[in-house]
Parts: structure tokens; sequence; C-alpha cells
């Protein structure tokens, strides 16, 4: 693969997960378990869309095959969507929906930290301005991360059950795709298995100093890449554009 | 949770413009503590433009004038025309007064 190409799947990558992330959380619009709450979710939701729109638009400029950020996200189909499967876990109750977005929400920060020091200043500024927003949206979540962990047993219990489900799909988050070796060796984007140990050490305090367990990895997370639920969502997703391809605001 | 309290107390919010102006009330809002009562004041009243400062004080903590005692409290004050800063010249250069 050559350098454009492997770029291109990169930014895929990203774009997607903050796509499908942000569509996860539009799902949350109206059903928070208190108003402003709901306007958190929805503005985080909001921030995802945007750096997906930023980041496929991108993609789409490297592909170089008139594709836009619309097409991208509109008419692929769910094997070509490269989004962690962490991101398309159902909103199965609060404490997933807080769960999953902490486990991303530090994943990002790290990810967009070390982006922002990107050999190609594109990246490099996309990932400072994206940085901004999930600094913000760890705090949201790690806070209530420690609330739902040192509130009643009940709350207690559902967060660990929710990150227990959880855990296997982070450890996609560090797997360098091969088809990158390029682009980390350029300098272009972070090796994702440096990011581990400190992602580790982020997740662990918050989850101690809530009262959690570090859930136990399993040697098979690895090689967990199936998921049931983006057909689902992309069912969804696309439906108006994919039934009335002209349609216009 | 069906008590009227499921949504957490009440805050009040205020905003500031820019350094050294009066922080304005933007409005109210529920959260159960501190941290959620910032992060929902953020979420509510900052997002369209960038202010400079923002509290949130429960709104339990305001002591208020009730509306019977508006009259002994307000009313004395209106009608001296002298109490009014109004015989001062305010240099061009002073802002925000």
């Amino acid at each position: 693969m050559n350098n454009q190409a492997a770029l291109f799947q990169y930014l895929l990558q990203l774009g997607d997960t903050n796509l499908i992330i942000g569509h996860r959380l539009s799902e949350m619009c109206s059903r928070g378990p208190m108003l402003e709450e709901d306007i958190a979710l929805t503005n985080f939701a909001l921030d995802h869309i945007g750096q997906a729109e930023v980041l496929l638009h991108f993609a789409g400029n490297v592909e170089n095959n008139g594709r836009s950020e619309d097409d991208l996200s509109y008419r692929r189909d769910a094997e070509d969507f490269m989004n962690l499967k962490l991101v398309e876990q159902p909103n199965t109750d609060f404490a997933f929906v807080i769960g999953r977005q902490f486990l991303l929400d530090v994943y990002q920060c790290l990810l967009y930290q070390k982006l922002s020091k990107s050999t190609n200043d594109e990246l490099a500024g996309m990932a400072a301005r994206f940085l901004k927003e999930s600094i913000y949206h760890q705090r949201h979540s790690a806070a209530w991360i420690e609330r739902l962990g040192q509130g009643t047993n009940e709350s207690l219990g559902r967060m660990q059950h929710a990150l227990n489900q959880l855990w296997p799909y982070t450890a996609e988050m560090f797997v360098d795709n091969p088809a990158w070796a390029n682009l980390i060796e350029s300098g272009v984007v972070p090796s994702a298995t440096e990011l581990k140990k400190e992602w580790y050490e982020r997740v662990s305090k918050v989850l101690t100093l809530s009262g959690l367990n570090m859930p136990k990895a399993s040697a098979e997370d690895d090689s967990l890449n199936q998921s049931i639920y983006l057909e689902q969502l992309l069912a969804e997703m696309q439906y108006l554009p994919r039934t009335y391809p002209d349609a216009k605001w | 949770m069906s008590d009227k309290n499921s949504q957490g107390p009440v805050w009040e919010v205020f905003t500031q413009k820019k350094s050294g102006q009066a922080f304005q009330h933007a409005g109210s809002l529920h959260a159960f503590d501190r941290e959620m009562a910032l992060e929902n004041a953020r979420d509510l009243y900052t997002r369209r433009d960038k202010p400079f400062g923002l509290w949130v004080v429960p709104a339990s903590a305001i002591v208020a004038v009730s509306s019977e005692d508006s009259e002994a409290f307000f009313d004395p004050s209106d009608d001296k025309t002298y109490r009014h800063p109004t015989f001062y010249d305010i240099p061009e250069e002073v802002k925000n007064l």
C-alpha cells in the first residue's frame, strides 16, 4: 500500500470512529437521565460528528477520487467502515453510555496529543483542535464514572458490568495496522501500541478512585473483530440519503 | 426517583463576557454536585459565545427580598434625585462602569 492509500485508510479509521460514536450519542437525544445531561450528550454527539466531517473531508481529498465526506458517510457498506468496534456498542443503559465514552475519551486525548505533533501539518492542526474537545469530554465522563462508582450499590454494579462488557473492545485501540508502518516511521501518525501504557494508567486511576475494578483482559480480545451492531446502525443512519439520493435540504 | 428533587438541587449560573466586567445572570439548572453544576452550566450557557468567566451558585445560598417586603426595601430611594450619580461626567476612557 502506498503512503497516500495508507493515509486515506488511517483517516477513515479516525473519521468513522467519530461518526459512529456521534450517531450513538445522538440516539440519546431526548433519552438522557435529566435535561442537562441530555444536552451535554447531544453536544458531544455534535463534537464527534464535527470531527468526523473534517476527517472524512480530508480523507476524500487524500483519496482524490471525488468522494465527499457525505459520500463516505452515507454511501459505504458496513464492511468498508473502519471504526473501532467499541463505539458501535449499543446504549444499553446510562452506565454503558458513560463507560464507552470514558474509555474512548482517554484514548482520544492521548491519540490527539500525539497526532498534534504529526509531520503532516494539516493533520497536526486538526488534532490540536479536537484535543480541546476530548479533554472536556474526558472530564465529563470521568466525573460520571466516579459518581456512579461511589453512588449506590445499584449504580456501582451497573457501572462495573458495563465496563466488563465493553473491555474486550478496547484491545483494538492499541493494535498497529501493518499497512500504516510507513506512516508511523515518517512521524505522520503515532504508533497505537505506544498509547497503551498511559491509557491503562489513566483509566486505572479513575476506576480505582471510583471503587471500580479494572476488568481482566483476555487473550481472545485481540482477535475480536465481529460486532453485530454496525449494520443496524448504518441502516438507520444511511436510510434517507440512500432512499432519496438527490434529496436536498 | 419520583419526588420533585430527582433532578438535584437548583443552581444559578453567572457568566462574564470579558475580564473585569460584571458577572451577569444567565439562567439556572439542576445538578447534584459542584462539578456537575459547572459542566452543566458550560453545556447549557456557554456553547454559543465564549465567555471569560463562569460561576455557579447554589440557589439555596441566595438571600432574596420577598415581594411583600418590596415596598419597604425599594420605594424610599427613587424619589431623591441627589441620590443618583447623574451629576458627574464620566471620562470616555472609563468603560463598563
